[in-house]
């Protein structure tokens, strides 16, 4: 096991350089000169020139990308734009807000379509399965920052018993779980961001357990006198390594799509700072944002794939 | 069994084998033979197939100019002066926005899945057949772009790049060529070291004779379930971006952006606001439950 | 019969070295593969010096446990499978030497007939393109190739406007393999490698086949490698049989010699097993018992001395040769009971 850990990480490294790669190039894919899109338009020549030292913009790009990510391991990300604070308070303020939202989405999102897929999964054919099925492809197709603005339209215009959107008079800083009237700004979002993922969860579920029904051992379960209720425990313990595996894509997935989401409820998380970014052109904070998120989706998929390993030992070895 | 049963068996050369002949079908007509049985798949395929001649003869369709502004028509409810489903936030006709809107929603989301097939899917190909060192290579790198969220990633290249169609069309190939590579890769290596592969090395074919032949034939089919797939998903992403700002940008109609603009008059016309998003609903669940209903019909085993 | 496959024996203007010059020669020819997960630099000596020779317009039967390497030596006399090392000379002119004979030539002149398996032929081909794919890729017009097909199926037995358009799930075993004897022939080769060609059919189908086979060599004038792990097979089939055991040869021999008087402990023992109706042809020999060893780690010496009922010192300490042989009627086995001088209590006494 523990020779599989140093393995999975050493296989994590090289993939997590290459995302810094990726970020590090978002510079220069923006349309002009790569200083000028990490600098406010009105920064003074002394200032052009300090950053173009220290940042090494008059040396070849490999050099560049060494002292970017020198500085980024220190944790500087360099200053944003718009706001001329360091992109590292910008980011993990609202890092931390994102991860609320999932948070309370994940439970809420895994245990209703592992539930759903699992009774379609064994009852495959009937009408449970088949409105399931339906509810499972509406779910990835709806568009969710549309579903938002419905779920708005109805309980925040029409009925007017849920907030539309931001985090409350307390703002980021002061908000507490355990007051209602902070705590009531996370429902509509949560509900939205759930939806796609329990669409997934459901199929997958339902996927892998219709399949290790289908396995011979299932029927030995049966032949050897089993109730049915222990040949389901069976199959879903069977089934679960498969649906851990797609779990934990979307656990990423809440983390880093969640700018859809964050954007229509105006919820002060990373996926709403990457929107403000796009919109001021504030390259600096749209890379740094950008990795966080994207090394938090990397580290997601070490520790599923880790958790993964002590479901099913069979992986260690492959 | 003794050797004087072989020995005394009839010889065969010279007589025809004489097996019962079966229907000649090949694999593409079974195929289309299960889809004919398959009333959901053929119904919401008869809507996909309305929704793509909606979005050609948009100009025959669409009652007004969807350019067209109006200030004191703004944002006014259905039926008002010939308007069916009413006009917008800059008293522009709703319904032949929504029409022309499926025009520019379609390119978004049929463009970047077919760049995807052709790009990622000749990566895969050269990956699964080439020798290990450009498989690691193609595919480590592909790894790399897999480790981001989708939307992420669409969003981090056409935030960088900047707004447009043609931003937004790249970023989203961008966002599907990792996936489409390992379809490709995964489906090359399976035929990779079959019997029939090796019969053609030792008849002398050439790689690119093998692959053309014998193994695009093979890859095709999981390629082409897959990016049916990805219809539905590279719709949605779309409609996201330009949702964001990015993608297309006004005055273009595309629901992604309706939704965008609607939004501000959320509080004024709700129903208005909800449209876009019906539409983008309805067309990513057709090209959906198409796509579920041929990979039922081409994942059979012959 | 067409122009291009009715060719009589002396006439071959590709026959170079004359009829006393031997098809193949194979000398001390090795493969190995890199295993994992099996400890640092382990390796599979799937084809661990083998040398032979075939004769023009003989079959040589190759038989041997399932493992030992038979598949693997038919991959590397095609170069599928490049070899360690080892020399393979085709009519004279050695493979893939600068001044011998290439590897594209070599295979537009031997041909490979695998087992029928759901992966012999390309599912999504019809068989006749399956026929024609050969020809068409060396440079000949796409409906010469179809019509050269055409030509090949009815010469293995297959009706071409019935059969050539179907796909092959939609063809029995044996029509199956009947198809992937036509694309070998289609290439018009001199010979053809047998990898367990009749293997997977039915006893009934696998006699119409091997009744085909030698029609076929008959009026083809071709020179087979019969490979099956089936000993009746390869005895009604071949001329000469050579036995081997984890990826080396145990002996070689006429076919009628080594099933009537094997020399080898193993050739005994598997005649021992094999499950013959004839009274006559039982061998009074102990049967097979247990597995081979593993190809990893092969024993010291003698390799089927962990089996064998005479195994003795100098079993273990010495591998046994394989011995001289001059031509068609030797008969030799890698055994010290065939040697006088090694110093076996047995030795000499057969
Ligand atoms: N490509 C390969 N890589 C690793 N091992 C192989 C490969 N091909 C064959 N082997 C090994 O070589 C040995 C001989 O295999 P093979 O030639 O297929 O035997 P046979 O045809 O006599 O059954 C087996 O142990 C097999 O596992
Ligand atoms: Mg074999």
């Amino acid at each position: 096991m523990f020779g599989y850990i140093i393995r999975r990480i050493l296989f994590a490294l090289p993939i997590a350089i290459g995302v810094s790669i990726v970020c590090f190039s978002l510079v220069y894919l923006a349309p002009g000169d790569p200083l000028q899109t990490v600098l406010p338009p009105d920064a003074t020549a002394e200032t052009i020139a300090i950053v173009k030292h220290e940042y090494g913009f008059d040396r070849p790009v490999p050099v560049q990308y060494a002292i970017w990510l020198w500085h980024v391991v220190q944790g500087d990300f360099g200053r944003s734009i718009a706001s001329r604070r360091p992109v590292t308070l910008e980011v993990f303020g609202s890092l931390a807000n994102t991860a609320m939202l999932a948070l309370f989405a994940v439970p809420v999102a895994f245990a209703t379509g592992f539930a759903m897929g699992a009774i379609a999964g064994c009852y495959p054919g009937r009408i449970l399965d088949r409105i399931v099925t339906g509810a499972a492809v509406i779910g990835v197709s709806l568009p969710n920052y549309w579903l938002g603005l419905v779920l708005v339209i109805v309980f925040a215009v029409e009925y007017m018993v849920l907030p539309a959107s931001g985090m409350g008079k307390s703002g980021s800083a002061a908000f507490s779980l355990w007051r209602w009237s902070d705590a009531q700004f996370l429902v509509l979002p949560v509900v939205t961001l759930t939806m796609i993922p329990i669409g997934i969860i459901a199929r997958t579920t339902r996927a892998a357990v219709a399949e290790v029904r289908s396995q011979e051992f299932v029927t030995t379960l049966r032949a050897m006198g089993l109730g049915e209720g222990a040949v389901i425990r069976h199959v879903l313990k069977n089934a679960s390594p498969q649906v851990l595996a797609v779990m934990g894509l979307q656990f990423g997935y809440l983390m880093g799509g969640s700018i859809l989401v964050e954007t229509v409820f105006t919820w002060p998380g990373s996926g709403f700072l990457l929107n403000k970014a796009i919109i001021n052109r504030d390259i600096p904070v749209l890379q740094g944002t950008i990795l966080a998120l994207s090394l938090v989706f990397v580290a997601t998929n070490l520790v599923v794939d880790l958790l993964q390993a002590t479901l099913d030992p069979r992986i260690r070895r492959a | 069994m003794s050797d004087q049963a072989i020995l005394s068996a009839p010889g065969a050369a010279a007589e025809y084998d004489s097996a019962p002949a079966t229907k000649v079908r090949g694999y593409w007509q079974s195929v289309a033979y299960r889809l004919s049985h398959d009333w959901i798949t053929l119904i919401f395929g008869a809507v996909v197939l309305v929704i793509i001649l909606i979005a050609v003869f948009a100009p025959l369709l669409a009652p007004f100019d969807p350019y067209a502004q109006s200030i004191v028509g703004r944002l006014k409810p259905m039926g008002w002066r010939g308007h069916p489903l009413g006009t917008d936030e800059l008293g522009r006709d709703m319904l032949s926005r929504l029409i022309y809107g499926g025009r520019i929603s379609l390119i978004m989301g049929l463009a970047p899945v077919a760049i995807a097939v052709m790009i990622g899917g000749t990566l895969g190909v050269i990956g699964g057949f080439a020798g290990k060192v450009a498989n690691t290579a193609i595919m480590r790198t592909m790894d790399v772009f897999y480790a981001f969220p989708s939307i992420l990633l669409a969003v981090a290249i056409s935030g960088a790049m900047g707004g447009g169609i043609f931003n937004g069309i790249i970023s989203l190939s961008l966002v599907f060529i990792p996936a489409m590579c390992r379809v490709a890769e995964t489906a090359t290596s399976q035929v990779k070291n079959l019997d029939y592969i090796e019969a053609a090395r030792a008849s002398g074919a050439g790689t690119f004779a093998i692959i053309r032949h014998h193994v695009l034939g093979n890859v095709l089919g999981p390629v082409f379930i897959y990016a049916s797939s990805l219809v539905s998903v590279s719709i949605l992403l779309a409609s996201g971006l330009s949702f964001l700002g990015l993608g297309v940008q006004p005055p273009e109609p595309d629901w992604g952006l309706m939704l965008s603009t609607l939004r501000q008059s959320i509080y004024v016309d709700p129903l208005g606001c909800a449209m876009p998003g019906i539409a983008i609903f309805i067309t990513s669940i057709c090209f959906n439950l198409v796509s579920d209903g041929v990979r039922a019909a081409m994942d059979v085993r012959i | 019969m067409s122009a291009a496959l009715d060719i009589k024996p002396y006439v071959d203007v590709r026959d170079r070295g004359g009829s006393a010059q031997p098809m193949l020669i194979v000398r001390d020819l090795k493969r190995h593969f890199r295993v994992k997960g099996a400890g640092k630099g382990a390796v599979v000596r799937a084809v661990d010096g083998i040398s032979f020779t075939l004769f023009k317009g003989e079959t040589l039967g190759v038989v041997g446990e399932s493992g030992c390497g038979k598949s693997t030596l038919a991959r590397v006399l095609l170069h599928l499978v490049e070899p360690d090392s080892g020399e393979l000379v085709f009519d004279g002119d050695a493979v893939a030497a600068p001044d011998g004979i290439s590897v594209a030539e070599l295979r537009r002149q031997v041909q490979m007939v695998f087992q029928d398996s759901y992966s012999s032929l390309n599912p999504r081909m019809p068989v006749q393109d399956s026929v024609a794919f050969g020809p068409m890729v060396n440079g000949r017009s796409k409906s010469e190739s179809r019509r050269l097909a055409q030509e090949i199926l009815i010469k293995v037995g297959l009706r071409p406007d019935l059969f050539g358009p179907r796909y092959p799930h939609e063809l029995s075993g044996g029509q199956k393999q009947r198809v992937n004897i036509a694309r070998a022939l289609a290439m018009n080769p001199r010979m053809v490698i047998l990898d367990e060609a009749v293997s997977a059919l039915d006893k009934s189908v696998e006699a119409q086949v091997l009744n085909l086979l030698r029609e076929l060599k008959r009026t083809l004038n071709l020179t087979y490698l019969f490979i099956s792990h089936d000993l009746n097979v390869v005895r009604y089939i071949s001329d000469r049989v050579l036995v081997m055991y984890l990826g080396q040869v145990v002996e070689l021999g006429p076919a009628s010699l080594v099933f009537s008087e094997a020399r080898h402990p193993y050739t005994q023992a598997l005649l021992g097993s094999r499950l013959s109706m004839d009274a006559r042809q039982r061998v009074d020999a102990p049967p097979l018992v247990g597995d081979p060893p593993s190809p990893i780690n092969p024993p010291s010496g003698c390799r089927f001395r962990t089996r064998c009922p005479n195994a003795e010192g100098v079993c273990e300490a010495k591998m046994p040769e394989l011995g001289a042989w001059d031509g068609r009627d030797s008969h030799v086995a890698a055994c010290h009971m065939q040697d006088p001088a090694s110093g076996h209590s047995k030795a000499g006494l057969h």
